[in-house]
C-alpha cells in the first residue's frame, strides 16, 4: 500500500539502494590503489606463528587485568549510561553530551585521560567508562522508549515518578537492558585491547608488541587466548557471576607505579592545554581586546578547518560509507553460519568458532595484513572495518534468527534464507547497519599506518604534536559529524519503524519481539 | 530478574569501591620510587633489556628504588614526564623538546656519544632500482613514503625537514604519492621490505642494529641517503628532582649516567657511551620544529 509517504518494505528497499548508491559514488571518490607487492615472507611466518602459537608466552596476569578492565570499565560506563538515559529522550543537552563521549575512540580517551591521571588503573577504567556511558546512555534511552506503557497506565493516580519508575518501567526494560550490557562487556574487552597501546598491562600490550615485532608464534599464542576468552564469555558472565567479577576486578587491579599530582595536572589540562593557543593568557575580560583575541583565533582555527577538518571529514565519510556496504555484504553472508536452521548443530558452532575468529580479530591487525597484501592506500582500512563490523552483526543476525518462529512447513536452504529469513530481519539488519555506522567513523582513527586523512588521522597527528587544543577541535569535529549521521539515522530508523530494535540488540528476549515485515 | 537487581545493587556498591580505590593513585611514601621511561622507538624486547638493566644500575648507584615504566607510543612518554609520574625519560630530541617546553625547569643532561650527531637513512625497496647516492634523492618524489612515529626526531622531524629543504615548498603529502606513519623504526623497515612502502626513513642506528639481528634482507631493502648530522636522543630530566630527592641527586644521577661503562648496558642502545649535555645542544631542533610546522 502507497498509501503516505512510504510502506515499511518499499523504505527497506529505498534505503538499501541509497546507501549502496552512495557506497559505490564513495568508491569511485575513493582513493584505491592496488600495488605489487613481496609480502609473502612476512605473511608466511605470520600464519606460521597462529599455527604454532607459543602458549607459554602468555602471561595469566594480563588476561585478568583485561577481564578487570573490561568489568570495571562496562560496569561504570553502563551506571553512568542508565543514570544519563533516563533524561536522554529529553534534553539535547544530555544527547549532545553523550554523543561527544561517544565520538572519541576509546586510544584518545586514554591519551587525554592519561594527561591528568598518569598510567593508571583509573586512565584505564575511565578511557573505557566514559564511551562506553554515551553508548549506553543511548541504547538504554531507546530501550526505555520503546518499551511497553501498559503497566504504567494501569498505576494508581497519584503515584509518585520513582515508584512508578521502578515498578511499572524497569521491569519492562530490564531484561533487554541486561541482554545488552552483557554483550557490551564483549565489546569492552575488546576495548582494552587498545589501552594496551599506552602502555596498560592488558592483554593488548603483549599483543601489540609481539605482533609489531614479528614474534608472530606469540601474536598467535595471544590471538588464540584472546579468541577463547571471548567466545567463552556467556558461560562466565552471568547474573549471579557479576558481583564476583566486579569484586574480583577491583582487586587485581594493576598499581601504578610514581605518582601523578591529579589536581595540578587537571588544572593544567583544563586551564591550558585544551584552550585554543590565541586564548591562552588572552585578557578574556577586556571587551577592548575581543576584537584582536578573535581574529587571532580565527587565523588559528581556519587551516584546521580548511586543512584538517573538512578534507579529513570527506575522507572519513568516503571510507566510511565504502566500509558500510561491504559490511552490509558481508554480515548477509556471515550469518547464516550462526543459525542452526542454515547450518545445523553440527555446522553451527564452527560458524560461531568463525565469526568470534572475525570480530574478535582487532582492526590493526586485520589492517597491517592488508597493508602488506595490498600496499598503501584506503582498502586495507576498508577491508579490516568490514570483515570486523560483518563479524559483529552477523553474531547479531545469527543470534536473532535462532530466535525466528518458522512455521512447519518453511521453506529449507537459499528458498528459506532468500524469501523467508533475510526479508523478516532485514529491518533489524538495517538498524544495526545504521548502528555500526558511527562506530566505523570512530575506528577509521586507527589507520594513520595507512596513510588515510580521516579525521582520526588528524588527531592522531595533533596528540602526537601535542596540540591538545587542535585534538579538542578536532574530537568536536567528529563528534559533530556523528551527531549528524546519528540524527540521520534516527529519522531513517522512524521512518522505517525499525526503532524497536534495541530490545534484540542482544539476543534473548523475555517475550518475543514483534517482527516489523512479517506481514 | 530479581537475581540481576541484586547484581546491580552489589555492582553499584562496588563502583563506590572503585571510585575509594582509585582516588588514592597518588600514594605519599617516605622513600618515592624513582620513575623514568623511554620513548618506544624499537623493538620491545631491546627495550625491556635495555631498561631493565639501567634500572638496576642506577638503583645501585643512587641508593633509591628505581623503576622504569613501558610505554607504547611517543605522546604518551612525554605525558608521563609533563604529569609527573616519571621524573627521568630517554627521549629522542624532538619528544625531549616538546617534554622541556611543556616543564618549565627541566634540562637535558646527557647523551650517547653517537647523539651528538646522529643520521637518518633513507631506506628503499629494491624494486624502486634507486641506488645509493651522496646528494638528496629528489627521484623519491612521487614514490610511497613512510616516515616512523609522528612525533620521532629520527623518523619524522629530521626526515621532514630534508624532504621539505629539497623540495622548496611543498610539504611530505605534496611530494609523494602517499605519507604513512609505520610506528616505529623496526616496522619501517619491515614495510619498506615487502614493498608496502617503496621508501622510508629510519634511524640509523636501529637500522645497524635490525642489520646485525639479520632482520633485514639486503637483496630487498637498501639505504639510498644518509642524512647530514644532527642532534638526538638524549636524558632529559624534571626540575623538581633535587627537592623530592636530595640536593646533589640531579648530579649524582648524571655523574651515574655518565659513568656507565657495561657493554650489556650500552649494547642494547646501540651506543658507546653516554656523555654530558645541555639543553641548548637541541636548540637547532627547536628551529626546525617550527619550519615544519610541528612545534608553535
Amino acid at each position: 500500500m502507497r498509501s503516505r509517504g512510504l510502506t515499511p518494505a518499499a523504505g527497506y528497499a529505498a534505503v538499501s539502494r541509497w546507501i549502496a548508491a552512495l557506497g559505490l559514488a564513495a568508491l569511485l571518490a575513493a582513493d584505491l590503489h592496488v600495488t605489487s607487492l613481496h609480502p609473502w615472507a612476512d605473511l608466511q611466518r605470520l600464519l606460521g606463528g597462529l599455527v604454532r602459537p607459543d602458549f607459554l608466552a602468555v602471561e595469566a596476569a594480563s588476561i585478568l587485568y583485561t577481564v578487570a578492565f573490561a568489568v570495571l570499565g562496562v560496569g561504570l560506563g553502563a551506571g553512568a549510561g542508565f543514570l544519563l538515559a533516563i533524561p536522554f529522550a529529553r534534553f539535547r543537552s544530555v544527547r549532545i553530551a553523550c554523543a561527544l563521549l561517544r565520538a572519541v575512540h576509546e586510544l584518545f580517551w586514554a591519551l587525554l585521560l592519561m594527561q591528568v591521571f598518569g598510567l593508571s588503573a583509573t586512565t584505564g577504567i575511565l578511557a573505557i567508562a566514559l564511551p562506553y556511558a554515551g553508548i549506553c546512555a543511548k541504547v538504554y534511552a531507546e530501550i526505555i522508549e520503546e518499551a511497553d506503557l501498559a503497566a504504567l497506565r494501569a498505576l494508581p493516580a497519584g503515584t509518585g515518578t520513582v515508584s512508578a519508575f521502578a515498578y511499572a518501567r524497569l521491569p519492562e526494560v530490564a531484561g533487554a537492558i541486561r541482554a545488552y550490557t552483557f554483550y557490551r562487556l564483549e565489546c569492552g574487552l575488546r576495548s582494552t585491547l587498545v589501552l594496551g597501546f599506552i602502555g596498560l598491562p592488558t592483554m593488548g600490550f603483549y599483543l601489540e608488541s609481539a605482533f609489531r615485532q614479528g614474534r608472530y608464534g606469540e601474536a598467535g599464542a595471544w590471538l588464540l587466548a584472546f579468541y577463547a576468552l571471548i567466545g567463552t564469555r556467556r558461560l562466565w558472565v552471568r547474573g549471579w557471576t557479576l558481583p564476583l567479577l566486579a569484586a574480583g576486578s577491583v582487586l587485581v587491579l594493576p598499581a601504578t607505579v610514581g605518582a601523578v599530582e591529579i589536581g595540578a595536572s587537571l588544572a593544567r589540562f583544563l586551564g591550558h592545554d585544551i584552550v585554543p593557543a590565541p586564548l591562552r593568557g588572552a585578557a578574556l575580560l577586556a571587551p577592548e581586546s575581543w576584537p584582536a583575541t578573535g581574529a587571532a583565533l580565527w587565523a588559528w582555527f581556519r587551516p584546521i578547518l580548511t586543512g584538517q577538518i573538512l578534507p579529513g571529514a570527506v575522507q572519513t565519510l568516503v571510507l566510511a560509507q565504502i566500509a558500510l556496504v561491504a559490511t552490509a555484504v558481508g554480515a548477509l553472508l556471515l550469518f547464516p553460519l550462526t543459525s542452526r536452521r542454515f547450518t545445523g548443530p553440527l555446522g553451527r558452532p564452527l560458524g560461531r568458532v568463525l565469526l568470534v575468529t572475525l570480530r574478535s580479530t582487532p582492526e590493526y591487525m586485520l589492517a597491517y595484513v592488508a597493508l602488506q597484501l595490498l600496499g598503501p592506500s584506503m582498502l586495507p582500512a576498508i577491508l579490516a572495518l568490514s570483515i570486523h563490523n560483518a563479524g559483529i552483526i552477523g553474531y547479531l543476525l545469527g543470534r536473532h534468527a535462532d530466535g525466528l518462529s518458522y512455521r512447519p512447513d518453511a521453506p529449507r536452504g537459499l528458498n528459506l534464507y532468500a524469501y523467508e529469513t533475510v526479508p523478516r530481519l532485514y529491518g533489524q539488519f538495517l538498524a544495526y547497519l545504521l548502528y555500526r555506522w558511527e562506530i566505523i567513523l570512530r575506528e577509521s582513527a586507527i589507520f594513520g599506518i595507512l596513510g588515510v586523512a580521516t579525521l582520526g588521522f588528524y588527531v592522531d597527528a595533533a596528540i602526537a604534536e601535542l596540540r591538545l587544543d587542535v585534538a579538542a577541535v578536532l574530537i568536536l569535529a567528529t563528534a559533530l559529524l556523528a551527531i549528524a549521521v546519528d540524527a540521520l539515522s534516527r529519522a531513517l530508523r522512524r521512518s522505517l519503524r525499525i526503532a524497536d530494535l534495541p530490545v534484540r540488540l542482544a539476543g534473548p528476549h523475555a517475550r518475543p519481539a514483534p517482527e516489523p515485515l512479517t506481514a | 530478574m530479581r537475581a540481576w537487581f541484586r547484581g546491580f545493587a552489589v555492582l553499584a556498591a562496588v563502583w563506590s569501591l572503585v571510585g575509594a580505590a582509585t582516588a588514592q593513585t597518588a600514594p605519599r611514601e617516605p622513600a618515592r620510587p624513582f620513575v623514568f621511561t623511554g620513548i618506544p622507538d624499537q623493538d620491545e624486547s631491546r627495550l625491556v633489556e635495555r631498561f631493565g638493566r639501567v634500572a638496576a644500575y642506577l638503583e645501585g648507584k643512587l641508593g633509591v628504588p628505581v623503576r622504569y615504566i613501558p610505554v607504547k607510543n611517543y605522546p604518551a612518554a612525554v605525558t608521563a614526564f609533563t604529569n609527573g609520574q616519571v621524573q627521568l625519560a630517554w627521549f629522542g630530541g624532538f619528544t625531549g623538546v616538546q617534554a622541556r617546553k611543556a616543564v618549565p625547569g627541566s634540562q637535558a643532561i646527557a647523551q650517547g656519544a653517537e647523539d651528538a650527531a646522529f643520521k637518518t637513512y633513507f631506506i628503499a625497496n629494491a624494486a624502486t632500482g634507486l641506488a645509493r647516492a651522496a646528494d638528496f634523492p629528489k627521484v623519491i618524489a612521487g614514490k610511497t613514503f613512510t616516515f616512523g612515529s609522528r612525533a620521532s626526531t629520527s623518523g619524522r622531524l629530521m626526515p621532514e625537514h630534508f624532504i621539505r629543504q629539497a623540495f622548496p615548498g611543498k610539504t611530505p603529502e605534496e611530494v609523494f604519492a602517499r605519507v604513512g606513519f609505520s610506528g616505529d623504526h623496526s616496522r619501517t623497515i619491515q614495510l619498506v621490505q615487502s614493498g608496502a612502502f617503496e621508501v622510508g626513513a629510519v634511524d640509523y642506528t636501529v637500522w645497524d642494529l635490525d642489520t646485525k639481528a639479520g632482520k633485514v634482507d639486503p637483496k630487498t631493502v637498501s639505504v639510498i641517503w644518509e642524512s647530514p648530522a644532527y642532534p638526538d636522543y638524549q636524558w632529559t630530566v624534571r626540575g623538581d628532582l633535587d627537592a623530592v630527592y636530595g640536593t646533589g641527586f640531579t648530579e649524582r644521577l648524571k655523574a651515574a649516567l655518565v659513568g656507565i661503562t657495561d657493554p650489556a648496558i650500552l649494547e642494547p642502545f646501540g651506543r658507546s657511551k653516554f656523555i654530558p649535555v645541555t639543553s641548548e645542544a637541541y636548540v637547532p631542533l627547536i628551529e626546525v620544529g617550527r619550519s615544519t610546522g610541528l612545534l608553535d
